[in-house]
């Protein structure tokens, strides 16, 4: 028992290891130049180049203010698509109404049919809206998220009816109560959702690869996608780029993990 | 407020925004593919733009690599995920919250960072896949390695995600079936096929699902990794599309396109639903 024990552990740990490489290696990419990183042995430690690469990135894709585009959107995307499928969420699992199963139907809808499906007329809406190159036209289409209405609602539907008809007989309105009495036991939940919400943004692509068009409006997985296609690739300011994009989401994932995959899936593979 | 219309204003802006931005492009999508655009005028083509796809041998090469990814690259991460998901409940593996997280980290890279870190790690002359084979394998510029390496990028990043889904699930299955399935003599293997895998179905089903719709959607990852090259050995249908219609600006026959790819998920999920759904 001993024995097996320890051998499937470790047989695992150097698969996740193995797994686990490619982070180590962009850490150590990053603080290295072009050349060194196309160098053979290919460097194996951190280089000095850090810098460097982070001036290069700036100067070449105005970087900073493309890390900032990229905090803003994520940050105002998951208040307001979190609050939207909260709200969602609430009024599907609470309520009985006419419509309900239907409307519910509809919106999952959205799981199954492929983004691909709504890119040009999305395109061109925007583009007579001349929203092109805005940050709504970023935000807008996906706020109604299916997957997050759809989690809101299985985390919603655990809340006691007793508890919010208590409230009503006491008087206390509608509003009130979703704030007061629904929400706070919806801590861990919302933090799932605000993960979720916040790296489904951070690291969308193609929706704003298609609407931004200017440099300086850029996110960081276009900024970095623009990068790589010119002759003469800087790969050392690239991926002290995808560093950026990468590793402070892994670490906030890994902070705020507790909540996240337990939030996320707890209503996902139920019948 | 009535009691009556509070429940509607709780979804009503959800149900709006996605009235506006999802069913509406979804209808106008289909109204666009059955037009043709030249020099800026539109004119009814009927099912032309679907008649042009049945003799685009674009179109047939790229769905047939996503046929490809599907048939080989997803069973084989499903069966990875399953494995995993077994080890993560098992009673015998040590730091067991340790390994979940750490499994699931590649699903929080962004397609793009992982795409351009897997393309200097399979660089054919100095990538470090290669020194460390001491191998000089070209990952990205040989057709079937391409498919190859597009392949791993996946594996790489969905299995954990699909093992905690799968561990979800098994999590549920009363430990009482494994004791019966001991007390009834019966090895490892015929509990995992008698116990687990029944009990697993309905994620099994979720992830086969979920992995056939982002598989034929597949854009990101050739999109960094190999640009459809070489040769169009992994041009997806995602990318076709994207092609057709920002590149060319032909957006009556990306709208086709689109519609086809529907349809063939559609009709990819209902018979999964038929074949894995069954009784539960």
């Amino acid at each position: 028992m001993k024995l097996r024990s320890l051998t499937l552990t470790w047989s695992l740990a150097l698969t996740l290891a193995a797994v686990l490489v490619p982070f180590y290696w962009l850490v150590i990419a990053a603080t290295h130049s072009s050349q060194e990183i196309f160098r053979t042995p290919p460097p194996l430690l951190p280089g000095g180049h850090l810098l460097d690469n982070l001036n290069s990135l700036q100067e070449k894709a105005g970087f900073g203010r493309v890390v900032l585009n990229s905090l803003g959107i994520a940050t105002v995307y998951t208040l307001v698509a979190g609050t939207v499928c909260t709200l969602a969420g609430y009024g599907f699992a609470k309520f009985r109404f006419r419509g309900r199963e239907p409307l519910f139907g509809l919106l999952m809808l959205g799981l199954v049919i492929p983004a691909q499906v709504t890119l040009v007329p999305l395109f061109r809406l925007m583009a007579e809206l001349r929203w092109l190159d805005t940050y709504q036209a970023v935000l807008l289409p996906n706020l109604a998220l299916p997957f997050g209405i759809f989690l809101m609602r299985q985390s919603m539907a655990a809340l006691p009816d007793e508890l919010l008809d208590s409230g009503r007989v006491d008087g206390c309105g509608e509003l009130r109560l979703f704030l007061r009495v629904a929400l706070p036991p919806m801590r861990p939940a919302l933090a799932a959702l605000a993960i979720f919400l916040f790296l489904f943004q951070w690291n969308e692509f193609i929706w704003p690869l298609i609407v931004l068009r200017d440099d300086s409006s850029l996110t960081i997985p276009v900024a970095l996608a623009s990068l790589q296609g010119v002759d003469d690739t800087d790969y050392g300011a690239i991926l002290a780029g995808t560093a950026i994009a990468a590793l402070p989401m892994a670490a906030l994932f890994l902070a705020l993990q507790r909540h996240f995959v337990s939030g996320l899936l707890a209503g996902a593979v139920k019948e | 407020m009535t009691r009556r219309t509070m429940p509607y204003l709780f979804v009503l802006p959800a149900v709006l925004l996605f009235a506006a931005f999802k069913l509406y492009p979804i209808l106008a999508s289909f109204r666009l593919s059955l037009y043709k655009q030249s020099g800026g005028v539109e004119t009814f083509a009927g099912l032309d733009n679907y008649a042009r796809l049945l003799d685009d041998s674009l179109f047939w090469t790229a769905l047939g690599n996503s046929a490809v990814i599907l048939a080989v690259q997803v069973p084989l991460m499903l069966a990875l995920a399953t494995g995993l998901a077994v080890a993560f409940n098992s009673r015998l593996l040590k730091a067991r919250s340790v390994f979940r997280l750490g499994f699931f980290l590649p699903m929080i890279t962004g397609l793009v960072a992982y795409g351009i870190v897997f393309s200097v790690l399979l660089n054919q002359q100095y990538g470090l896949v290669n020194w460390l084979l001491g191998s000089d394998i070209p990952w990205l510029t040989d057709p079937l390695l391409a498919k190859v390496s597009l392949g791993l990028a996946l594996t790489w990043h969905y299995t954990g995600y699909n093992a905690v889904i799968l561990l979800a699930r098994l999590q549920t299955v009363p430990t009482e079936l494994y004791d019966a399935a001991a007390v009834d003599g019966a090895g490892a293997w015929r509990a995992f096929r008698h116990v687990t895998l029944p009990g697993l179905r309905p994620a099994l089903l979720l992830t086969t699902v979920l992995s056939t719709i982002g598989t034929l959607q597949l854009f990101d990852e050739p999109y960094v990794l190999t640009g459809g090259g070489p040769d169009n050995a992994t041009l997806t249908i995602g990318m076709y599309l994207y092609q057709n219609a920002f590149k060319y600006f032909d957006f009556g026959y990306a709208s086709a396109i689109a519609y086809a790819l529907a349809l063939l998920i559609g009709a990819l999920g209902l018979l999964q639903f038929k074949v894995l759904g069954g009784k539960s």
